[in-house]
Formats: C-alpha cells, sequence, structure tokens
C-alpha cells in the first residue's frame, strides 16, 4: 500500500474531492496547512510598514492507496488539482507497511 | 434648567462613555492575538479606575475653584462631589450632575488612549496605578487648564481657558496630552521584543473597524455635546464632525493608494480617528468647508505620521503618537489658520483676516501641554519602572501577555488546544470547581 500526500492550493479542494469520489477513493483526510515553494510568500501592508508573509495556506490531502491503484490516483490528483500557475502544490507517495480498520480488526488493503 | 439641553447632555455622556469599549476593540483589533486580552483590558481597567476618581477628587480638581495661576482647582471643594447632589445646584442650563457626568467619560477616554502606546509588554498592576497617578497629576490638571471657564463651575477657571485658546472639545487637554503621554511611556517601558524584525500584524482587522465606527459614532457626543446645550453649536460641530472625518478617511486611503498601492482597511479605520481627533479641537470654529480642509490634511499628515516610528527608533505600538498627538497638534493649530467668525466660537484665524494673535495662542497651548504631558508622564512612568517594575519579563512577553498577567486566552484555537473538551494538553479544570454550586464549568488554561 502506498500513502498519497498533496499539498495543493485551498480553493482547489473541492475538485480534489470530487475526482477522488469519481475514481472511487472511499476516504482522505484534510488538514489546514501552510508552507512556500518556489513561489515564496506574498507582502502586506499596515499603515505603511511592509510585512512579508513567507508561509502561503494550503491544505494538506492524504490518502491510503492500493499498490495497483497508485499511478492513476497521482494523476488523478495531479490533474485535479491543476491550475496551471506557479503554487499549484506537490504529490509524493510513500510506502505503507501495515494498515489496520480499528472497528473490525481487518488488515492490509482490505482495512482500505 | 433646560430639560432639552440636559437630555443632550446625558446622551452625549452615554454616547461618549461607548467610545472606551471602542476603544477598546480599536487596539484589541491591531495587538497580536496573543495580547489582545490585555489590550482590551487596559481600557477596560482605565474605564472603571477613572470613574471612582472622577467622582472622588477628579471633578474637583478639574473644575474646582481655581488655587492658583489657573493651574489647578481646589481638590476639596468639591471632593466625592458634595454640594453638588441638589437639583437645584445648575451648571449653566445644566443639573450639575449632568455636567460632572459629560466630563467624567473624557477624563476615562483620555487615560486609555495612552494604552496603544505600550501594547503587549506593561504589567496590568502597574498599568492601574499608573492610570491612576497620571488622571490626577496630569489630566485632572490640564482639564483645568482647557475646560473650566471663569464664573462656570467655579468663579476661577484654568489658564487655557481664561486666555482665549479655542479648545472645543479637547485637542490639547485629550489628545495631544494622550499622545505626548503615550511617547512618553513608549520610550519608558522600551521596544518589544522583535520591534522592527519580526512581523506584528494586526490579528483581527474586522474588530478595528468595528472599533473605529463606535468610535466616530460617539465621537459625535464628544463633539457635539461639548456646545453643553442643545443649540446650533451642537449642529455645526456635528456637521463639521461629519465633513472632517470622511475627508480623513480619503486623504489617509489616497496617501496609502499612491505611496503602497493599496487603499487599506486599517487605513479606512485609522484615518476616520485622525479625523476625528484634529476636528475635536476645531469643530465649533470652522465652516463646514474649511473643515473638510482640515480633515483631509488630517489623514494626509498622520498617514505619513505613523512610520516615523521606524526612523525614530521607539515602538509606540499602536500609533498613539502618529495619530493623537500630530493629529491633535494639527487641529488645535489650524484653528489658528482657518477659524472663521461666522462659526460659532466667532473668531478669525490667519486667513480670515485674523491675523498671527490667536495662532500664537493655539500654538502656545498646544506646546505647552504637550511639554508638560511628556515630561510628568516619563517621571511618574520612571518611578514606576523602578519601583513596582513596569515591564513583563522577556520571556512572558513571547509566551503572551494575556495568559501571563490574565490567565486567559482570547481565542479557542481548536480542538487540542486549551479551553477543550478532549482534555489533551495543558488544560485542566480549575480546583476549586470540583462539587462546586455555581454549575458552571469554567475552564483555565495553563
Amino acid at each position: 500500500m502506498k500513502l498519497l500526500t498533496a499539498i495543493i492550493k485551498p480553493h482547489k479542494l473541492d475538485d480534489v474531492k470530487s475526482a477522488l469520489e469519481a475514481y472511487g477513493i472511499q476516504g482522505l483526510t484534510i488538514s489546514e496547512s501552510s508552507g512556500y515553494g518556489r513561489q515564496r510568500g506574498h507582502t502586506e501592508v499596515y499603515r505603511g510598514a511592509e510585512y512579508t508573509v513567507d508561509l502561503v495556506p494550503k491544505v494538506r490531502v492524504e490518502v491510503l492507496v492500493d499498490d495497483v491503484d497508485i499511478h492513476d490516483v497521482v494523476e488523478v490528483v495531479v490533474k485535479s488539482a491543476q491550475t496551471g500557475r506557479i503554487g499549484d502544490g506537490k504529490v509524493w507517495t510513500q510506502h505503507v507497511e501495515d494498515v489496520v480498520r480499528v472497528r473490525t480488526g481487518e488488515h492490509g488493503p482490505d482495512a482500505l | 434648567m433646560d430639560t432639552g439641553d440636559t437630555a443632550w447632555v446625558l446622551t452625549s455622556s452615554a454616547l461618549v462613555m461607548l467610545m472606551t469599549p471602542g476603544l477598546a476593540l480599536f487596539y484589541g483589533g491591531m495587538v497580536r492575538a496573543k495580547s489582545v486580552l490585555n489590550m482590551m483590558m487596559m481600557s477596560f481597567g482605565a474605564l472603571a479606575l477613572i470613574s471612582v476618581l472622577w467622582v472622588l477628587w477628579g471633578f474637583s480638581i478639574a473644575f474646582g475653584n481655581d488655587v492658583g495661576g489657573g493651574l489647578l482647582g481646589d481638590p476639596g471643594e468639591y471632593f466625592g462631589l458634595s454640594g453638588l447632589l441638589g437639583a437645584d445646584h445648575l451648571i449653566g442650563t445644566l443639573p450639575a450632575m449632568a455636567f460632572v457626568a459629560f466630563q467624567s467619560v473624557f477624563a476615562i477616554i483620555a487615560v486609555a488612549l495612552i494604552s496603544g502606546a505600550i501594547a503587549d509588554r506593561a504589567k496590568f498592576s502597574t498599568w492601574m496605578v499608573f492610570a491612576g497617578i497620571w488622571a490626577t497629576i496630569v489630566y485632572f490638571p490640564v482639564a483645568h487648564w482647557v475646560f473650566s471657564f471663569d464664573g462656570v463651575v467655579s468663579e476661577a477657571g484654568g489658564w487655557i481657558a481664561g486666555w482665549g485658546v479655542i479648545d472645543f472639545a479637547g485637542g490639547t487637554a485629550i489628545h495631544i496630552n494622550a499622545g505626548a503621554a503615550g511617547l512618553a511611556l513608549a520610550l519608558v517601558l522600551g521596544k518589544r521584543r522583535g520591534f522592527g524584525r519580526d512581523p506584528m500584524r494586526p490579528h483581527n482587522l474586522p474588530l478595528v473597524m468595528i472599533g473605529a465606527g463606535l468610535l466616530w459614532f460617539g465621537w459625535f457626543g464628544f463633539n457635539a455635546g461639548s456646545a453643553t446645550a442643545a443649540n446650533g453649536t451642537a449642529a455645526v460641530a456635528w456637521v463639521n464632525t461629519l465633513a472632517a472625518t470622511g475627508a480623513a478617511v480619503l486623504g489617509w486611503l489616497l496617501t496609502e493608494r499612491f505611496r503602497d498601492g493599496h487603499a487599506t482597511s486599517l487605513g479606512a479605520a485609522s484615518g476616520a480617528v485622525a479625523g476625528l481627533v484634529a476636528i475635536t479641537p476645531a469643530c465649533s470654529a470652522l465652516n463646514p468647508v474649511t473643515s473638510i480642509v482640515v480633515g483631509v490634511i488630517a489623514g494626509v499628515l498622520c498617514a505619513l505620521a505613523v512610520g516615523l516610528k521606524y526612523r525614530l527608533g521607539f515602538d509606540d505600538s499602536l500609533d498613539v503618537v502618529g495619530v493623537h498627538l500630530v493629529g491633535g497638534l494639527w487641529g488645535t493649530i489650524s484653528i489658528g489658520f482657518f477659524a472663521t467668525a461666522d462659526a460659532p466660537a466667532a473668531v478669525d484665524g490667519l486667513f480670515y483676516g485674523g491675523g498671527l494673535g490667536q495662532l500664537g495662542k493655539q500654538v502656545t497651548a498646544a506646546v505647552v501641554v504637550m511639554v508638560f504631558s511628556f515630561v510628568v508622564t516619563g517621571i511618574i512612568g520612571l518611578v514606576l519602572q523602578r519601583t513596582m517594575g513596569f515591564r513583563i519579563d522577556e520571556e512572558d512577553e513571547v509566551t503572551g501577555i494575556d495568559q501571563v498577567e490574565h490567565a486567559e486566552s482570547g481565542y479557542d484555537w481548536g480542538n487540542l488546544g486549551s479551553g477543550s473538551g478532549l482534555g489533551l494538553g495543558s488544560s485542566r479544570p480549575p480546583a476549586h470547581s470540583a462539587g462546586s454550586t455555581t454549575g458552571n464549568s469554567s475552564e483555565v488554561s495553563a
């Protein structure tokens, strides 16, 4: 199994969610996060004093995926999160040793 | 007694009272989230303390019979407002108590205004002691200088009032006074940790906007109420206040638009206050068109002045100097230029053929109040710094003054933080709540 983590623009969350649902993904975890990539932050001005805001608000999406689906799911997320402008985010995957469904105790792909 | 005048002055008193909670919101939104409660508490603390002091000796020092040189009223004459209870004791057309009420709320906001200069870092106990001492030896005497006219409350009043300086609602006594005091305290306490390096942006601009709105609303009582009558002077003051404030918002926003590229909400709120400050002394002496001129200049001037603290290196955190001192000076001095004999104050300034006489008086009064307030406040601040300590520890400043001074947090940041029902992290129910009869499950954040 794999863990897919995507850092995306907050306003693309709905698109990513519906695309994943359409693909058949049953569950995911969302968290608000902040950070910066090549786009860096932006500047705000308060009473004439400039502040550089380095960290930009982002949404972090985490999905557990079966090995056979992972390439497709990465494609789905990338396509639905893309605007083509700077700051679209990143998607990466990691190997996951085991997954257990808490309610039933099922292990592995059955728990997804 | 005139019932119409009394009704208007009591209404105005309540309007001005609301300005201090408004100021608490205006200031509270401008600090970082970890200091919002302390910022608001400094205003509420002043509101509570000065209400009491005003009744005990404040009114008497400000409006008792002069004890020498127009500098001070007799503190014993009306101690505890003695002798003023009777309905037949009139001040002008008002029951004495209506006049007492109206003047009390000016004293309160003058003290509260100073707190913006020392955001995030002042011990609450020392602030309260400071507030009492400052009101007693700075504000009450200066209010006597400016607001106590010969023969109104007492036979002999203050020197500024008696000399023919025009300060209708308190450009000198309130704004220059509080602004200079703020500068002195900012210097005594020193800069906040990270000033000029770390971002200290306002944590809640909607609060700032609500606060500015309440100040704007209450200020109609401040200025139009200062006629102490329901008459034409009050109406002129009202319209001039409207015109100058609108113009000042535009002046501030245009300055920002040209300099920084954007018209900001903080700029609109600040511009409104700058305009209100500037028109305060002048609202009885100008016509509505020159009020617009004074207002727009106030907006531009104060928008430029708030940047000075970074260049000069003092941490007047919320720009009490840039807005109240600069705006107060401008408003007070502008009368010397723009006053017209057509207005209720019936004096011509330089531009209306009145010569330099009025201008000279205005400048003198403004400078004397500024220097007096700066010097005396500095001394009070230094003495308190050496004795009680005025500043919280550096470590506490990083943690946040709300937690350290008040054992509270302004906001519940979510499920895992303090104050949640999950019981995670460091929150715990207070020890005394076990078996208590209040049924109120308050929590203390550690």
